[in-house]
């Protein structure tokens, strides 16, 4: 292993945290502001112009506030259970790419951290890890509400991902691979004449809607958010935290819904694909293409937390009941027929 | 693609770097922030009221059942996995293999809703 590679990587680690970390950062003022408009009013605009300082002005409130253990006889797994959770929405990033090759200098850059040949199921383990830092963290606090709020919220992460893992599937027998970089470079193809349109969202309309609705079950966002369900569980699994363990627990948050808002940009819509991207590699430029890729790769990412906070303020959120059914007696049977209808249309029209 | 180990060096780099960033703000946002405590504010929120038990208390076993439940298809889940990826090869013996092990799937799904382990009131 020679050196370049491993300073190649750490100098992409480095950038995509940082990118991470600031478009969560931001997501929590964004959710703010559409929120606001959503109900007419204006939103945080008194830090910094129109307010953009806010997110910054909230991480340094954290980090100053006192950071409580409540009496509890599990002081470590306490503090364990954000830690955990903190750090597997943190490493979900380094399977997916960020885009095609980069050219500098005669140097072949390729713009993701690591190319393993079970990338979606190292997604799909890594999700599942994180559950652990919730039921950790719910249970360690003592507290009869956290303790719920982590039941409840295991229990809705877990059933969500059979259904999941099923939708998935129907999307791999498509590309006949687990490498998440082999199916955003298939989508570069052709689709009706169109080059770098042939999206999975039109091959897998269905899988898509079960992978969405799965989507914000495993990130607890609304409709699904009853494991915070304030109105019954005061904080559910984070009531007891406070300064920068509960700043984890609420930014892993945003983390996850980046990432899977990621996830679904790269998987169902194409990734770093464009209409048009042979065209532009041929007369503008390879490297013009590539970053032209990010910036689209983004811009579908950041449509996608957009429609979180979107179907946050439209949406209420589901009794116990309804979401259990959704998941194990609707999305399961679903994706089953949504694995059969592609298997045959596939042995159809070879 | 790249098979051999040194492909998952780059993902042991970012757990370790993520882990640091994690324990690191940890501890310094616990160094940061002042800290009093008395016996009172350390008792666990209960809505401002006594403490009424312990919080270690026996939860539905719905619950349980719901794991249990996963745990089995979940495992089910993991065997179509190495099927998919190489569905094209298999063609239509394999396809209709499968069929014949998601329908025995389906039928454990409605045998556990008849049985009414999926019943939340």
């Amino acid at each position: 292993m020679e050196t370049s590679f491993l300073i190649e990587k750490g100098i992409l680690i480095l950038v995509i945290w940082g990118i991470t970390m600031l478009i969560a950062l931001y997501s929590t003022f964004g959710e703010r502001v559409v929120a606001a408009y959503f109900q007419d009013r204006r939103g945080p605009n008194r830090a910094g112009p129109g307010g953009l300082l806010q997110p910054l002005a909230d991480g340094v409130k954290m980090f100053t506030k006192e950071d409580f253990i409540p009496n509890t006889p599990n002081k470590w797994l306490f503090i364990f259970g954000p830690a955990l959770f903190m750090t597997t929405a943190l490493l979900t990033s380094s399977v997916l790419p960020w885009g095609d090759k980069l050219n500098i200098f005669g140097y072949e850059v390729s713009l993701f951290v690591a190319d393993i040949n079970v990338a979606i199921l190292f997604i799909l383990g890594v999700i599942s890890i994180g559950v652990y830092g919730i039921m950790i963290g719910g249970w360690a606090s003592n507290n009869k509400f956290a303790l719920l709020g982590a039941v409840r919220a295991s229990s809705q992460m877990i059933s969500y991902e059979v259904a999941m893992g099923l939708s998935i599937i129907a999307l791999l027998m498509l590309s006949g691979t687990l490498s998440v970089r082999e199916i955003a470079a298939q989508q570069g193809g052709d689709f009706l004449g169109i080059s770098g349109m042939k999206w999975n969202i039109f091959y897998q309309p269905l899988g898509f809607l079960i992978f969405l609705v799965c989507a914000f079950a495993e990130t607890n966002r609304t409709p699904f958010d009853l494991p915070e369900c304030e109105a019954e569980l005061i904080g559910g699994y984070h009531t007891e935290y406070s300064s920068m363990k509960l700043g984890f627990f609420l930014f892993a948050e945003y983390i996850s819904m980046f990432i899977s808002s990621a996830i679904i940009a790269t998987l169902y819509f194409g990734g770093y694909n464009y209409p048009g991207v042979n065209w532009v590699a041929d007369h503008i430029g390879p490297n013009i293409a590539t970053i032209l890729g990010v910036v689209v790769l983004f811009a579908k990412i950041i449509f996608f937390i957009f429609f979180y906070m979107w179907v946050r303020w439209t949406l209420p959120r589901f009794r116990y009941d309804q979401l259990m059914n959704l998941g194990w007696k609707i999305l399961i049977p679903l994706a089953i027929a949504n694995i059969i209808i592609t298997g045959t249309a596939i042995l159809l029209l070879n | 693609m790249e098979n051999s180990v040194v492909g998952y060096v780059p993902i042991l780099m970012q757990f370790v770097f993520a882990a640091g960033f994690v324990g690191a703000t940890i501890l310094i946002s616990h160094f940061i922030g002042p800290h009093r405590s008395s016996k009172t504010k350390d008792a666990n929120f209960e809505c401002g009221i006594e403490i009424h038990g312990n919080a270690r208390l026996p939860f539905s076993v719905k619950y349980f059942l719901v794991a249990i439940l996963f745990v089995l298809f979940d495992v089910e889940v993991i065997f179509l996995y190495p099927w998919a990826v190489n569905f094209r090869e298999m063609g239509m013996d394999g396809m209709l293999k499968m069929i014949l092990f998601m329908g025995m799937l389906l039928i454990g799904l409605y045998y556990i809703i008849k049985k009414k382990a999926l019943e939340w009131e």
